[in-house]
């Protein structure tokens, strides 16, 4: 049981940016006017963050990665959210023991 | 007296099913944090502070030794960059909280919870009993589960060997399909996946999560605009 300080840091920093954007609300409630492409620009931040987050190990580690991703979308088309990662881990297993 | 008692436990009674959902995932996140080598407490202390699974899951497949704090913040920042929204919406529907239940409220407003309180709002006022009833067993639940699995993950060893390396990209490609609104998500995904791994091979991390990011988010502005078919999109995802 070890907690780093600088680990420590990382947490906290990451917590006062979380709560920021969970208080803004207060400040921002019955004034906000976005225009379409504002919002939609906004909507997007989600698949947006996660896609650049996850594209070198998808895209940039090899073909099993790559293949295996494709699976996982493929899966997430028809199954719930665990379904799709026992899919996705199943296939990079499988996909690096023939590469 | 009883109207709080009920409050509460119809809090519980609505959120159950996510905290049922949630127990493998924060399992799962416990022991993905293990593998980048961090500690029990620090994955617990990270799920009480931060408490936002997304912006957790894309903290540990970032976390490296040192870690990169402006990396990690960034990261988290534009991840959660939707509870802006999500909390303007439902703090007009706090009119019973006192300052402090409105600020340890908004504290633990995370997607599911959220979702719950402004379904629970169109029909009724929204009280303090009926929030904390909700978000205090599904605050315990992901404390716990994501510590488990930081312990248990610790004593599995290298995650390589079970794919495990790979739940991350796999659950993130069934988060951005959970996020899904069509041709513009089509352009954002493409334009973000092609940035970040070209930035990656070009530059190296961290940038490419900032690069990745913005290219998805001008893909999304310019594919908006492009025919003017953009949703007005006043439900938010839950």
């Amino acid at each position: 049981m070890t907690l780093d300080p600088h680990n420590l840091l990382a947490i906290l920093g990451m917590a006062l940016a979380t709560y920021a954007t969970r208080l803004a609300g207060l400040a921002l409630a019955g004034r906000l006017q976005l225009s379409p492409r504002a919002q939609a620009a906004f909507d997007a931040i989600p698949p947006a963050v996660l896609v650049a987050v996850i594209a070198p190990s998808a895209l940039a580690t090899g073909w099993p990665e790559t293949a295996a991703a494709l699976l996982a979308a493929l899966a997430a088309t028809r199954l719930p959210l665990l379904g799709v990662v026992a899919v996705g881990v199943a296939a990079v297993v499988a996909l690096r023991a023939l590469a | 007296m009883s109207t709080l008692r009920d409050d509460a436990r119809r809090g519980l009674s609505d959120i159950w099913p996510a905290m049922l959902a949630a127990v493998p995932i924060g399992l799962l996140l416990g022991a993905l944090a293990a593998g980048k080598g961090l500690s029990p407490l620090e994955t617990m202390a990270m799920s009480v502070l931060v408490f936002a699974g997304g912006a957790q899951f894309a903290a540990v497949e970032l976390w490296a030794t040192p870690a990169p704090i402006g990396a990690l913040v960034f990261s988290t920042l534009l991840i959660n960059a939707r509870h802006v929204l999500m909390s303007a919406s439902l703090v007009p529907k706090l009119a019973g909280f006192s300052r402090g239940q409105t600020a340890l409220g908004l504290y633990f407003m995370a997607d599911e919870n959220w979702a719950l309180a402004e379904k629970r709002a169109r029909t009724h006022a929204l009280t303090p009993a009926y929030w904390f009833g909700m978000v205090v067993p599904f605050v315990a639940c992901w404390v716990a589960t994501s510590t488990l699995g930081a312990v248990v993950g610790a004593a599995l060893g290298d995650p390589r060997r079970f794919g495990a390396d790979f739940a991350f990209t796999a659950l993130f490609i069934a988060l951005v399909a959970a996020f899904w609104k069509g041709r513009v998500t089509f352009w954002t995904v493409a334009a973000a996946g092609l940035a970040s791994a070209l930035t990656y091979r070009l530059i190296g991390p961290p940038w490419h999560v900032l690069a990745g990011s913005l290219c998805g988010l001008a893909a999304a502005w310019f594919a908006a605009g492009s025919v003017g078919d953009a949703e007005p999109a006043p439900e938010m995802r839950p």
